[in-house]
């Protein structure tokens, strides 16, 4: 044997080692009751304690199946389950943010639900999935923001104390955000927490842009954005949004001391953020959470928030529906808000829960969700809509043109819409 | 005149010392405060200084809120295993490359190059499906075939065991070895085996250096394929457990800076005990890091 052949066979033999179990066949999963569950809580202890609490009950109630939670953490979760589908490694169950939903299930990632028509309908409408008139998902709880400020604040400024049946006009609006500047109180006249990034952006300010008459797209037909996101009122909004970082009332990116206990510590007059009971706590009495201005056409605010859905390529179909089921009960709605101060997404849960329920401090999240929100549009070309209209929203900011940037963000949509043959719509 | 150089050069690496050290003072400084403070105390001189309500606070909620440990061990056992089993083949293809005559060597190492000009990113999703397909043995009550190799220490070793830049440079190594010695092993009866073990591995301690560290510090960095590959918190690797911090609307800097001194403080002192081997050794293969 020649020394290139003493060199080769080692290698020969490992190669073949390493080839030949790719004869193999898939293992059999056959019999097998375990349902895997993706959450997007690692990390997030209250909220994973929740689904734990539900999955441990679940289990403890059936022989015939085991969910399994598997948590990861929430900054890279849409990437792990993209990758997922990709190589056919969905779980079962999953969680979502409400807005991908209709991509995840324009993509085949998902499966309608077969719930109780009751439960459904029980169900407020910003906390479902819907996609082509049929359920893929439901939320534990939604979230809500609203314009906070303190009564103090508004007895020092002269300003009328908006009320839901009359919000504050934009004139009023813009009205409060200057005297706050000009009474030199305070460091900033406003909070809209820029210092998030990704979804903040249209969570938070695409409210103001519906506000004005505008919308992200058109959602008579969701195949174009031309003339809504770019039209006159969406221009409006725009060179409104941009006069509050170049008159001073808002900063263009907030840190988060300010985002967080800016209205506590007195550092800003009004927060455009999410609201919860230490504030009110804190604040003793003064903390008062103002609906949503009008700036033209109606008060808004965004709403959904995540929620739990089944995979297509769920071998267990019916193990995991019952799963949802179970989970759909008011019990366990009010345990999710309750404990994550989120809002219930049922009238009963909110009846019965202890932080949202009627007379307490923040039962006005629930009122303000119930009367203004406005979901995010129910399209799969919304994760694009949400990139597009940020970057855009982050130059107007930063003093770019309005209407060229949206007209630029328009083109992308309208673009991208094009591109995918306008999702079926 | 040569005081004068002596003091410029003392005060320039003092310069360069404090600008490569305050980012970690920074890190560990951050990692004793409340979030509140750490947010306070940034742009001043008091982010750098122990002051105000220093505690142990951010340790205690870095155990509390992920498997800190584990993590850890994952990510050394992975970067460890694919740098010795990478040095291993890849030392085996340079040798072949470098001193061994075969035919189509030229066409194989053209291929192996090209494969520098792929980003990772490129061949992620077809690595995906691959990973999906292929078999392994598992010992589940028994010795059985699976399919797949998601949720494993495998399915984040074996794809970057071989490495283009590990056979490059290897093989540029091997190139340098004096003919002299393997003709003379030749000579001696001595298989390609022999030579490649007995006589070029153990004269290429600044190659092997070089594989290792270019190896190990990736692969413990490693973030995009284990999000890809893993979803068993049992095999996730430390970076991926650094994303735990960020929740929702909220994150938790402290913690994070405690994570990262956690993780970063042996490094520091592995680095610091074998600093001569290290510099020494890039030095040798020409490579700068």
């Amino acid at each position: 044997m020649n020394r290139t052949w003493r060199f080769s066979l080692p290698v020969a033999a490992v190669t073949l080692g390493l080839t030949l179990p790719l004869l193999a066949t898939p293992a059999q999963a056959a019999g097998s009751q375990t349902i895997q569950l993706w959450t997007h809580n690692g990390g997030n202890k209250q909220e994973l304690a929740d689904v734990n609490a539900v999955v441990k009950a679940f289990n403890a109630s059936h022989k015939q199946y085991k969910v399994v939670v598997k948590a990861f953490p929430q900054i890279n979760y849409n990437d792990a389950v993209v990758a997922a589908a990709a190589s056919k490694q969905l779980p079962c169950l999953l969680d979502s943010d409400a807005p991908v939903i209709p991509a995840w299930a324009y993509a085949g990632y998902l499966a309608p639900l077969n719930l109780d028509p009751k439960v459904v309908k029980s169900i407020n409408a910003s906390a479902k999935g819907m996609w082509k008139g049929k359920l893929y998902s439901f939320g534990m709880y939604d979230a809500v923001v609203g314009l906070v400020t303190r009564k103090s604040t508004l007895a020092a400024l002269g300003l009328r104390t908006p009320s839901l049946a009359k919000p504050w006009t934009l004139a009023e609006f813009n009205n409060a955000l200057a005297k706050a500047k000009a009474s030199g109180k305070y460091q900033y006249a406003i909070d809209l927490g820029t210092g998030w990034d990704g979804e903040w952006y249209p969570y938070g300010f695409s409210p103001f842009l519906q506000s004005f008459g505008g919308d992200l797209i058109n959602r008579k037909t969701y195949r174009n954005a031309d003339n809504v996101l770019n039209g006159g009122k969406a221009v409006a909004f725009g060179t409104w949004f941009q006069g509050l970082f170049a008159n001073g009332y808002a900063p263009k990116r907030t840190d988060a001391t300010m985002r967080d206990n800016g209205l506590v510590n007195g550092s800003v007059a009004f927060s455009w953020n999410f609201f919860n009971q230490t504030q009110f706590d804190a604040l003793k009495g003064d903390m008062i959470v103002l609906p949503p201005p009008n700036l033209g056409v109606k008060p808004v605010v965004g709403g959904g928030s995540w929620q739990w859905a089944m995979s297509s390529s769920c071998n267990a179909k019916t193990g995991a529906n019952a799963f949802l089921k179970f989970m759909a009960q008011t019990k366990y709605f009010k345990m999710f808000s309750d404990t994550l101060s989120n809002l219930p997404v049922t009238a009963a849960a909110t009846k019965v829960s202890k932080v949202f329920g009627p007379g307490t401090d923040m039962n006005i999240a629930a009122v303000l969700s119930a009367k203004y929100a406005v979901i995010r549009p129910p399209t799969p070309a919304y994760p694009v809509i949400a990139k597009v209209f940020e970057a855009a929203l982050k130059n107007i900011i930063n003093g770019a043109d309005v209407q060229s940037e949206l007209d630029n963000a328009v083109n992308q949509i309208d673009q991208n819409l094009q591109d995918n043959h306008y999702y079926g719509f | 005149m040569k005081l004068l150089f002596g003091l410029l050069k003392y005060a320039a690496a003092i310069l360069l010392t404090i600008v490569f050290v305050f980012p970690l003072v920074f890190m560990v400084m951050a990692s004793l405060k409340p979030d509140y403070n750490l947010l306070q105390d940034v742009g001043s001189i008091r982010s750098f200084l122990p002051v105000g309500p220093i505690s142990l606070q951010n340790y205690q909620g870095v155990f509390d809120r992920v498997p800190f440990l584990r993590f850890l061990f994952n990510s050394l056992f992975v970067a460890t295993t694919t740098t010795v089993l990478g040095l291993l083949v890849n030392s085996m293809l340079g040798f072949a490359l470098a001193v061994m005559k075969w035919r189509g060597k030229n066409v194989v190492f053209a291929m192996i190059i090209s494969t520098l000009i792929l980003p990772f990113e490129v061949i992620a999703i077809p690595l995906l499906y691959l990973m999906a397909k292929l078999p392994w043995i598992s010992f589940d009550g028994g010795l059985h075939l699976t399919q797949g190799m998601f949720n494993s220490y495998q399915v984040q070793i074996l794809p970057f065991i071989a490495n283009a830049i590990g056979i490059f440079l290897f093989m540029q190594y091997f190139k340098t070895l004096p003919k002299e010695l393997e003709e003379s092993a030749r000579i001696d009866g001595a298989s390609w085996f022999r030579i490649y073990a007995r006589i070029a591995m153990p004269l290429a301690g600044p190659a092997i250096g070089t594989v290792s560290i270019l190896t190990f510090l990736p692969m413990m960095n490693s973030y995009l394929w284990p999000i890809m590959t893993i979803q068993d918190e049992s095999y996730r690797p430390v970076m991926v457990g650094l994303q735990y911090f960020y929740v929702n609307w909220g994150t938790a800097w402290g913690q994070i800076m405690a994570y990262l001194t956690l993780l970063t403080v042996p490094v520091v002192i592995l680095f610091l005990f074998m600093q001569r081997f290290f510099v020494g050794s890039i030095a040798a293969v020409g490579v700068k890091g």
